[in-house]
């Protein structure tokens, strides 16, 4: 039975947005429909509030957004504020033993090892809406290993709900700036050989028949933060095949450092950088996970994924993708499609324009 | 060192021709050829080689079809429907192949004939079902008449009761008007070919447009899957052969049909089973007419028919038998097909906004009414009609053969179909008269020149296309139907080397890795193993119990229309088809990868 302040991704139950945060809701349910996600769990919103609610931590941060405008400088101020409100707090002890205990059951899951490594990231409540993506506003930690560790990464991330630029994000779209919820997500950490995201329309054009497909080697934050140009496929979404191909020169990844110990990130090497980072049928798989996402949802997802670098390893066959995290598509799925330039209906009036081409309607009609 | 690569393919007038082809021109007529007074018009277009149609050498009889073809081709868009945009193809051999040149209508005549096309192809799509029950009586009228020709020995003297009926006319006319009825027929065929083929291909590019359009990038083969009908006559053939080896097994006749070699005395043997005569009666009920079925695609005059060579069926039928004795399935998978099909569908269709899927509902309708005759028209005209037609030219081949005035049975196609009527009325002429005809003393040594000639040509490779290509390939029949892109015009363009993936068109989906057998001619068909990979210039439907060997399919040119595409997916073996030297950079026993999805081949070894 899971305490309130965390919930495993693989609980029968389905606890909803409002306790998980958009991250974790949507991870817990992708696990439940089957899909291969790492194993995690969230750090419930009630997790937050019973934080927050200790030693008037709440009434001293409402204080200080109080009377706030969205002018940059006030929320610079006001952000690095608050943020060491939450952030010098510790961990309320109920919240502290539910993370420790989830972790532990982590560990024991994952092999044994008492620190198996995780990734800690921001679960907001209010956030991975269609309308606005919050895409990188708040926190993520990698490669976070021990529970003191995660303990400290679950409270930074807490504290990114007051990032200058969240906070700047949040009065530009004039959403509300208090009552904010925010749960945080443990998942255990791919060791990736590639990673990357997926969209379920073609970015360039909006074309829902696509999945469009980025890659790069190792962890995704390179390709994140626009340090490495990715690898991109088209895929046809129907037929499951990929359309074009694009590999670009990949310089540098981010991997394990070699000692276990956090993240490094290193040259490529020559022979890596110009191959394409994925084999055809990894790509195909990527494409039908973005595809389960978006049909699950039933809405265009924006996904992330990863490959693990052991089982790809073996005998160089293609490996099973993992999904990291699905969020609605925020630009395409609410444009409207310009019409298509062909004549309507079938036969000869129809066949004289698609043969004359564009403007030719005003000869056949 | 690598070459630089091109940007222009040679001019056909500065073309040497292949060492030992020399006077390679006298053997086709002369609109055909690229001439010397015409030279500026001609290398002012651009030319692509149609060896998905014409792979290998045509003998100068065989270039009275490359003719007859683009004429009535052209006819029904210049003359018929007047497409609008669009007039015929136009059509040259060089150097024994066959190049085409679609031919556009001038912009100022273009609205003009709007009018015309929408009242004349609007006629036809509203009539089509009714349109194409007349179609069949006419093609089975045309199939009759060429069956009644016959070319035999004229008589000493005519028969006496013409002399009491006062019928005044000879054996040497009946000959000649025979000949005559001949080309006469087959260019019947070929008009009704085309009768309802341009208007089909019409509304399947208007819903491959729309594809294109609404989901830029759409693999071809997407667009086909939609349309595509299971059940299909072109595939019937295939059918009776699978029915008749289950009934063999099911009647305990099927070990004389295993033994190695099959033929003609293959059926003896089935007659001698007990119930082998049962076999015998089913066999004779698929033969007509479903074995009218040409091993090649009915161009060439050295095609073999089923009906007229057993041992070919029945290998395809010991095959299968061979295949249900280990417990296989050789069933089509009719069923899966067609939910696939409509698992497609759907899912495009969803993915349009609801005032799209009206129209795109109403093109696909079109498509797939129009769609059969696309494929089936095959069976009734290059199978059966041609059937008939080159059995009956090569009886008269015959004929001529035993008055001496060539050395081999089949030696009358090296002569032009007018020196064949010119040859023939030699031959009447002297038997009329009573003297020597003068063919047995010019012939036999001309004929031996244009077969080394031919052998000559034949040892060359086509050039894939002539003159400066256009920037880029806009003419939606060449793309769709040939597979020429600007893409793939550029991959020609490229300094052939070895080594290296060649690039096609992705036609059917998978990926497979295995052993290349390169096959350039139908007659090659028999050395085709378990688990090759077939590797051709072009394939033909009727290659289709190969296909129940084989791994995958790799061709030298074809869109994702092309034949061998369509009986690939079918088949749901990978293809890449339009790789444009595939034949000639492969060789038989080198590994291979085939990834059908992307439309690459790699060479392995």
């Amino acid at each position: 039975m899971n305490s309130p302040y965390t919930v495993a991704f693989d609980g029968f139950a389905d606890p909803g947005t409002s306790l998980l945060g958009g991250k974790c809701a949507a991870l817990a349910a992708m696990t439940r429909a089957g899909v291969r996600v790492p194993p995690g769990f969230a750090v419930t919103t009630d997790a937050f509030a019973a934080q927050l609610d200790r030693g008037g931590l709440r009434r001293a941060v409402d204080g200080a957004l109080a009377g706030l405008t969205a002018e940059p400088g006030a929320a610079a101020a006001r952000g690095a504020e608050i943020r060491g409100l939450v952030g010098g707090r510790p961990v309320h002890p109920s919240v502290a033993s539910a993370v420790t205990a989830a972790y532990g059951k982590l560990c024991r899951a994952a092999g044994g090892s008492p620190d198996t490594p995780v990734a800690v990231r921001s679960s907001a409540e209010l956030e991975d809406l269609p309308e606005a993506s919050f895409a990188g506003q708040y926190d993520t930690f990698l490669w976070i290993r021990g529970a003191d560790a995660v303990l400290d990464a679950v409270r930074r991330c807490w504290a990114s709900l007051w990032t200058d630029r969240a906070i700047a994000y949040r009065a530009a779209r004039g959403l509300p700036g208090r009552g904010l919820r925010m749960a945080v997500g443990v998942q255990q950490m791919v060791d990736a050989r590639t990673s990357g995201a997926a969209a379920t329309v073609n970015p360039a054009d909006g074309d829902p028949s696509k999945v469009m497909v980025e890659a790069v080697w190792g962890l995704g934050q390179l390709m994140v933060s626009g340090q490495v140009t990715p690898d991109t496929y088209l895929v046809d979404k129907v037929l499951l095949t990929t359309v074009r191909t694009t590999v670009s020169t990949k310089h540098r990844e981010l991997v394990p450092a070699s000692d276990g110990q956090g993240l490094v990130q290193r040259p490529v090497e020559e022979s890596r950088r110009r191959t394409s980072c994925l084999a055809p049928r990894e790509v195909v798989e990527i494409a039908r996970l973005a595809k389960t996402a978006e049909r699950h949802f039933g809405f265009p997802q924006d996904i992330e994924w990863a490959v693990d670098r052991q089982r790809g390893a073996a005998a160089g066959s293609a490996a099973t993708p993992v999904l990291l995290q699905s969020r609605p598509e925020t630009v395409w799925s609410r444009r409207p499609r310009p019409p298509a330039r062909t004549g309507h209906g079938a036969g000869a009036a129809s066949i004289a324009d698609t043969l004359l081409g564009p403007g030719a309607e005003g000869i056949t009609s | 060192m690598t070459a630089a690569p091109r940007t222009a393919f040679p001019s056909p007038y500065e073309q040497p021709a292949p060492s030992g082809a020399a006077g390679w021109e006298e053997l086709y007529p002369y609109h055909l050829l690229f001439q010397p007074w015409r030279r500026a018009a001609d290398e002012e277009r651009f030319w692509f080689c149609d060896s998905q149609h014409w792979p290998t050498v045509v003998k100068p009889f065989e270039a009275a079809v490359v003719e007859l073809v683009f004429k009535s081709l052209g006819q029904f868009n210049t003359r018929h429907f007047v497409v609008p945009s669009a007039y015929g193809i136009a059509a040259r051999i060089h150097q024994g192949y066959v190049y085409l040149s679609p031919v556009e209508v001038p912009q100022s005549r273009v609205p003009a004939r709007v009018p015309q096309f929408l009242q004349r192809a609007g006629y036809y799509y509203a009539n089509w079902d009714r349109l194409l029950e007349n179609w069949k009586g006419k093609v089975r009228g045309v199939i009759g008449e060429l069956e009644s020709i016959s070319f035999t020995e004229p008589p000493e003297v005519q028969p006496y009761e013409e002399i009491e009926a006062g019928v005044g006319l000879d054996a040497a006319d009946a000959l000649l008007g025979g000949y005559d009825r001949l080309l006469a027929l087959c260019h019947r065929a070929w008009q009704y070919h085309f009768e309802f083929l341009n208007l089909g291909y019409a509304a399947y590019l208007d819903f491959f447009h729309f594809c294109k359009q609404r989901f830029p990038g759409i693999p071809d083969q997407g667009v086909a899957a939609m349309v595509t009908g299971a059940e299909m006559e072109l595939f019937r053939p295939d059918d009776e052969l699978r029915k008749l080896a289950k009934l063999a097994v099911a009647l305990g006749a099927d070990r004389a049909l295993t033994a190695p070699d099959p033929g003609e005395h293959t059926l003896t043997a089935v007659g001698r089973e007990p119930r082998g005569r049962d076999w015998l009666d089913a066999w004779d009920d698929a033969r007509d007419p479903w074995f009218n079925f040409t091993s090649g695609n009915g161009l060439y005059s050295g095609d073999r028919y089923w009906r007229d060579t057993p041992s070919l069926p029945l290998g395809y039928i010991r095959d299968y038998i061979l295949r249900l004795r280990r417990g296989e399935n050789i069933d089509r998978p009719l069923a899966e097909l067609l939910a696939e099909r409509e698992r497609i569908t759907g899912e495009y269709t969803a993915l349009l906004d609801p005032p799209e899927r009206a129209d795109f509902a109403a093109k696909l309708d079109l498509a797939r009414q129009v769609y059969p005759y696309v494929e089936n028209h095959n069976f009734h005209i290059e199978h059966w009609a041609m059937g008939v037609f080159w059995r009956k030219s090569r009886e008269l081949s015959a004929l001529l053969h035993r008055a001496g005035f060539w050395p081999g049975a089949n030696d009358m196609f090296h002569l032009t179909r007018d020196e064949v009527r010119a040859a023939l009325f030699d031959y009447a002429s002297g038997w009329a008269i009573g003297v020597e005809p003068a063919g047995p003393g010019r012939w036999p040594a001309e004929v031996e020149r244009r077969r080394r000639i031919v052998a000559a040509l034949a040892r060359q490779r086509p050039e894939p296309a002539l003159n400066k290509p256009p920037a880029d390939v806009t003419e939606p029949f060449s793309v769709m139907l040939w597979g020429i892109t600007g893409e793939r015009i550029r991959s020609w363009l490229d300094a052939p080397g070895h080594g290296g993936d060649l690039t096609g068109m992705a036609a059917s989906p998978g990926v497979v890795e295995g052993t290349a057998r390169v096959i350039g001619s139908p007659d090659e068909l028999d050395l085709v193993a378990e688990g090759d990979i077939l590797v051709a210039p072009v394939t033909a439907p009727s290659w289709a119990p190969v296909f129940g060997r084989i791994r995958a399919t790799v061709t030298d040119i074809g869109g994702v229309m092309s034949h061998a595409a369509i009986v690939c997916r079918e088949y749901r073996l990978p293809a890449v088809t339009g790789t444009g030297s595939a034949s000639t950079r492969i060789r038989t026993g080198q590994r291979i990868r085939v990834d059908g999805t992307s439309g690459t081949v790699t060479v392995l070894d």
